[in-house]
């Protein structure tokens, strides 16, 4: 059916799995201090998708959210993104040190907020693909994270462009953050990471995982 | 809104039809074009999510004409006439090409919008389709639905509510 499918063992499966779990382990630590709180992780999840099941994943595509999307240069590309449910964001901003006015249902949002909102996307990536950097000696360099409230569609749709040109699948690894407090449902975010097709075997090869089985 | 009419949604990088007294539905339109061709005599529709401008970007043998402007239009036209529709009778309405993130960067795929937006109409010119109606660019998602019957597009973005052209 697709390219990717063949070429990924269960054993690959599980690499990826791990650096889901060190990268968004040391996002949720860096959340952690940044909010002075206990910051829980899920299992990363770890599938290869439609472009309609990555979005159905980031909320459904009419889901309003706050998603930022940065890509990955240097040895590895790729792309990620952290989505945040917008009730979320605006819990995050009024966490966040500096007492930043922000509602969800206010617009225009503020500029303040907005730009707290990005320098947080910041400090989560950047913990997320330093750690994924130190753990496969690979350079990977984040760019600046661009951030937009909107459909989960219209977010996701874009950061899929350069994968959208090579395949109509993606490889996703999916974690989630909570807040350990909450009993509710609070899933507080998610980040996707989603490599280049040709970075696999790239990844694969620096970890010393065989690329066939 | 009456609930017993079904509405056609139809996915990213996807097309598909719809008669009367049916709707069609694309959501989360970013830097995708959603094209709609009808004919409004025959009471017929089509919807395509485009994705990227050209099929020539696409690397590898097989792909899916729907995500390219130029393959998306030319099936949907050839799909619609198959249904029924009468090529001459054709008129188009599109929405979408926005540019959903602000930041300048190096890659070209930032400025893919407006370039969706200009594959598409190159493509509807070239099949002698005429545009009557149009909402693209800005920096806003779009969801929108055709009601071929009426030959009305709604639009509907988070930030500016609905919009009937």
């Amino acid at each position: 059916m697709n390219f990717l499918e063949k070429k990924i063992s269960s054993m690959q499966l599980d690499i990826l799995k791990e650096i889901g779990n060190i990268g968004a382990g040391h996002a949720a630590t860096a959340l952690s201090i940044l909010l002075n709180k206990k910051i829980d992780m899920s299992v990363p999840d770890v599938k290869i998708v439609s472009f309609d099941e990555m979005i159905d994943m980031a909320g459904g595509a009419d889901n309003v959210v706050a998603g930022m999307f940065l890509r990955i240069e240097g040895d590895a590309p790729g792309s990620m993104f952290f989505v945040l449910p917008l009730e979320q964001a605006e819990i995050f901003i009024r966490e966040l040190p500096g007492n930043i006015p922000f509602s969800a249902d206010e617009l225009p949002y503020g500029e303040i907020a907005l730009s707290a909102l990005q320098e947080l996307g910041n400090i989560l990536s950047g913990s997320y693909l330093s750690s994924l950097s130190d753990f496969t000696k690979l350079s990977l360099f984040p760019s600046v994270p661009m951030l937009s409230i909107d459909m989960v569609g219209a977010i996701i749709g874009t950061g899929l462009l350069e994968i959208s040109q090579v395949s109509d699948y993606a490889i996703v690894i999916d974690t989630a953050l909570n807040e350990e407090i909450q009993s509710t449902d609070s899933v507080n975010g998610h980040f996707f990471l989603l490599p280049d097709p040709e970075s696999f075997q790239i990844i694969f090869k620096a970890l010393g995982v065989p690329e066939h089985e | 809104m009456n609930n017993l009419l079904e509405v056609v949604k139809v996915g990213i990088a996807d097309m598909n039809i719809v008669e009367t007294p049916n709707l069609i539905r694309t959501s989360g339109l970013g830097s995708c074009v959603g094209v709609i061709v009808y004919d409004l005599r025959a009471e017929i529709a089509g919807l395509a999510h485009v994705m990227l401008p050209d099929s020539s970007l696409a690397k590898g043998t097989s792909f899916n004409s729907a995500k390219y402007a130029d393959t998306a239009i030319r099936d949907l036209v050839s799909l619609l006439v198959k249904s029924g529709a009468r090529p001459s009778g054709l008129k188009a309405k599109i929405a979408g090409g926005a540019q959903m993130f602000q930041y300048s960067s190096g890659s070209d795929l930032m400025r893919i919008g407006p370039r969706n937006v200009e594959a598409v109409k190159k493509e509807l010119s070239f099949m002698k389709i005429a545009i009557l109606g149009e909402d693209v660019g800005g920096h806003s998602g779009r969801t929108i639905e055709f009601n071929p019957q009426s030959g009305e597009m709604m639009i509907r973005t988070v930030n500016k509510g609905q919009v009937i052209i």
